[in-house]
């Protein structure tokens, strides 16, 4: 369970979130929206401990990750939105080595990396160095890199970056197999078509705040508006630009 | 939605007018200003620059005054002995920004994040070249200037030149930066278009080990130490014609010390400033030849391929049972940062480099004169063990900024990996401090050992010896961590160019400071027994309250020296935010 209590960033004058409340329950698979800029990134990170808040906290399976860090991140799995990952290890170091930095080793481990690299079709590259990757590999592996430790809480930013229709469908199955098996699953993303047919509930977030937050009906009713669609509710509520302004920016 | 086609013509119609060298350069020139400006820390950085740079500045000021002063003031064999050692220090640079270029010209050319955008625009290659040279001159060279900056102020206030001579030092510096850069930019050119791809990277690394080697050797050959032993020639007469002819008619260097030095005398040479600026300029141009001929295929073949493969399985199982004992975390942390040292050939050829210097240097050791008169063999060889020190604990801080420094860097954009695992901040601390340590302490005690070994040092002195360079150690690597934690460069696409960042230059300065205080402190509490040495004194053993008091500061010292800058890097790590 992820729980954000009157969260807040400051970057000097400029907030970059604003007192969010939330809270994703055991078996849910939740989605951040909303446009660039709006402040999921650095949400994510804070829940992730790489940013510290300068007001309220973040309580993952009880744990506040600025008081007691380990014990939360014990539970977690992160998969930032521009993942680096050391060149120089091969794809089954580099998932031994992340399994370490979670206290596990061992066969089971071992099983676990093997599993991994086969879901992902990564077997035949386990001993090449990740400098030889290609960009959808390197995202497969780090998608790996964050499951291979068991976490009960994922979060993710952007997670169909780079991914090809058929990792993208895999991974789909896997977060609802996630949340099936009693998982929580944080997810940032820009399409809303998988955040349409995927999400439990979802929350969309503008200029650091939570403008909208529930089932896609609900963010029906705080937008005011009969569409179907989550993009014309996404739109409604982060404000959309118009056609005409579009022609002028292209010198129609 | 009809008339949202866009019209890419009138899109291309907008870029009538290319790039130039100004415009290429001004992002760089633009972050540059926001880096400075940026952060919540900066006064506290700003502040640390300004008085370890004023130190350093100071320091190296005074002993370059004292040095020519004293050389001033010997009749005839001084002044000459000064305008040598200028040459001497000018060839040294040389050699040392023709590597720097090396490796920042890799960089510049063609690992830069921005290539890619520079390359995409319709930007003409003459400009690009222009701004690609000028980024890797200034980066390779700013050090340089700051290191040669006091010595030359010094060499002013000594000869009394007056604001002509900085005139002409500025006149004179500028194409004697110049020829480096173009030439090192024209060799890694060529080397990217003979060796396939992303080799080239490694094959570099080589290529500035063996440059490294054969300087180290050049200078070997020219043997410097004779300069100060007149003895060894045949005559006075022979001695000053070796001191008045020039030593290396062919280099750059030795025309930039033609000019500087008969600015000091009042009388300047301008086929030396024609020889210098003639040849920048030429070697310009035919750098953009090559570069117009080689660039497009040259950056094509960096960007092919990668290494994949590893070997030496069994070697890693080995070390991992080896590190048992350290607990999961650490172990993995180590093998992690040995792995990826071991296997970037940037990283570890650099180790054949240090081999060259242990070599020269014991050699050295074993050369030295001391015992060539017996009555002062005693004071000499007493001596000689300090200088050793001093210089040991400049080869380890050397070694240091070029491996520990840069370990918190080199974790860069995967820094994310570690602060969002469970991973303690003091492990991740400890195990790059110890990653350091060890080598370090292997390579001190070794070091210490032979060459004391070779001096023939009492047992008391060998212990002191021992204990003080470990101590050293253990608080020169602790500097190296943390001010690399404290000034790191996340977005280096080199990791040979990180030592020679800002951070790097005040580590250096810091930790040669602390050598300093230890060496002062154990020359105050053995005076007694160095004076003994002194011809006409009765010799004598250093007594054990000498060798405690020494020992005590030491570890004094040395702990402060260690427990400070190891603290500050946990701190920080801890609250570090990306």
């Amino acid at each position: 369970m992820i729980r954000l209590e009157a969260l807040t960033k400051r970057y000097g004058d400029f907030t970059a979130v604003q007192s969010i409340d939330l809270e994703i329950p055991v078996g849910t698979l939740y989605g951040l929206l909303g446009p660039n800029g709006a402040g999921k990134t650095t949400t994510l990170r804070m829940i992730a401990g790489i940013l510290q808040p300068d007001g309220g906290r973040v309580l993952i399976d009880g744990h506040d990750v600025v008081t007691d860090p380990y014990q939360a991140k014990q539970s977690l799995g992160f998969i930032p939105d521009r993942p680096f990952v050391y060149e120089k290890l091969t794809g089954a170091e580099l998932l031994r080595f992340v399994a370490g930095l979670y206290g596990q080793e061992g066969p089971e481990v071992e099983s676990r990396i093997d599993e991994l690299l086969n879901l992902w079709d990564l077997q035949r590259w386990r001993d090449e160095l990740v400098e030889s990757y290609s960009h959808g590999m390197r995202q497969k592996l780090i998608i790996s890199s964050a499951l291979v430790h068991r976490p009960r809480v994922l979060v993710i930013d952007e997670p169909m970056v780079g991914l090809d229709p058929r990792a993208a469908r895999l991974l789909k199955d896997l977060l609802r197999t996630f949340v099936s098996r009693g998982g929580t699953a944080l997810v940032s993303t820009h399409t809303l078509e998988f955040a349409e047919v995927l999400c439990d509930r979802m929350a969309v977030i503008h200029q650091g705040r939570i403008a909208a937050e529930g089932t896609i009906k609900d963010l029906r009713v705080t937008a005011s508006t009969a569409a179907g669609r989550l993009e014309a509710i996404f739109l409604k509520l982060t404000g959309g630009v118009e056609e005409r302004e579009l022609a002028a920016v292209l010198g129609g | 939605m009809s008339d949202r086609s866009v019209d890419i013509a009138s899109l291309a119609g907008v870029a009538s007018s290319r790039a130039g060298v100004r415009t290429l350069l001004r992002p760089k020139l633009l972050s540059a200003v926001h880096r400075a400006r940026a952060g919540k820390s900066s006064l506290e950085r700003g502040l640390t620059l300004a008085l370890t740079g004023a130190g350093g500045f100071s320091f190296l000021y005074y002993i370059s005054f004292r040095l020519l002063r004293a050389l001033r003031e010997v009749p005839e064999v001084g002044p000459l002995l000064a305008t040598k050692l200028l040459g001497l220090g000018l060839l040294l640079f040389l050699g040392i920004l023709l590597l720097s270029n090396l490796i920042a010209a890799l960089s510049s050319f063609f690992l830069a994040k921005d290539l890619p955008t520079v390359i995409a625009s319709p930007a003409d290659w003459l400009p690009v070249y222009g701004a690609r040279l000028t980024e890797t001159l200034l980066s390779s060279s700013w050090m340089v200037l700051l290191m040669l900056a006091p010595v030359l102020v010094a060499y002013e206030r000594v000869y009394d030149a007056g604001l002509l001579f900085y005139a002409m030092a500025l006149v004179t510096l500028l194409p004697f930066l110049v020829i480096p850069a173009s030439v090192g930019a024209a060799i890694t050119l060529v080397l990217v278009n003979v060796f396939p791809a992303r080799r080239t990277r490694d094959l570099l690394g080589l290529v500035s080990v063996a440059a490294a080697a054969l300087l180290v050797l050049a200078i070997r050959i020219l043997r410097p130490e004779r300069l100060v032993n007149p003895e060894g020639f045949r005559n006075l007469v022979d001695f000053l014609e070796v001191l008045r002819g020039p030593s290396s008619p062919w280099l750059p260097s030795e025309w930039a010390a033609e000019l500087l030095t008969g600015s000091l005398e009042g009388g300047v040479d301008p086929f030396w400033l024609f020889l210098l600026w003639s040849t920048a300029a030429a070697l310009i141009v035919l750098g953009a030849i090559v570069h117009r001929g080689l660039y497009p295929r040259g950056y094509t073949r960096a960007q092919e391929g990668a290494e994949s493969g590893t070997r030496a399985g069994r070697l890693w199982d080995l070390l991992s049972s080896a590190l048992q004992p350290l607990g999961l975390q650490r172990r993995q942390l180590i093998l992690k940062d040995t792995r990826v040292f071991f296997r970037d050939a940037t990283q570890w050829s650099q180790l054949l480099v240090l081999g060259v210097l242990l070599v020269v240097y014991v050699y050295n050791i074993q050369v030295l004169p001391v015992r060539t008169s017996e009555a002062l063999s005693r004071f000499l060889v007493s001596m000689v063990i300090f200088l050793n020190l001093a210089l040991a604990g400049f080869v380890l801080a050397a070694v240091a900024a070029r491996f520990v420094f840069p370990s918190f860097s080199l974790e860069g954009g995967t820094l994310w990996l570690l602060r969002s695992s469970p991973l303690r901040p003091e492990a991740l601390v400890w195990s790059k401090y110890w990653s350091g340590a060890i080598p370090l302490l292997g390579l001190a005690a070794t070091l210490t050992l032979v060459t004391n070994a070779i001096l023939d040092v009492e047992g008391g002195l060998r212990a002191l010896a021992l204990l003080t360079i470990g101590t050293l150690t253990l608080a020169i690597v602790a500097q190296a961590l943390a001010w690399g934690i404290a000034f790191p460069k996340f977005d280096t696409e080199n990791a040979a160019q990180i030592p020679t960042s800002l951070g790097g230059l005040l580590f250096m300065l810091g930790s040669l400071g602390t050598l300093g205080a230890v060496l002062i402190a154990q020359f105050w509490s053995l005076r007694e027994y160095l004076r003994s040495g002194l011809p006409g004194r009765v010799p004598r053993a250093p007594t054990v309250g000498e060798v405690s008091v020494a020992l005590s500061l030491t570890l004094l010292l040395c702990a402060v020296g260690t427990v400070v800058p190891y603290l500050y890097a946990r701190r920080r790590v801890a609250n570090l935010e990306d």
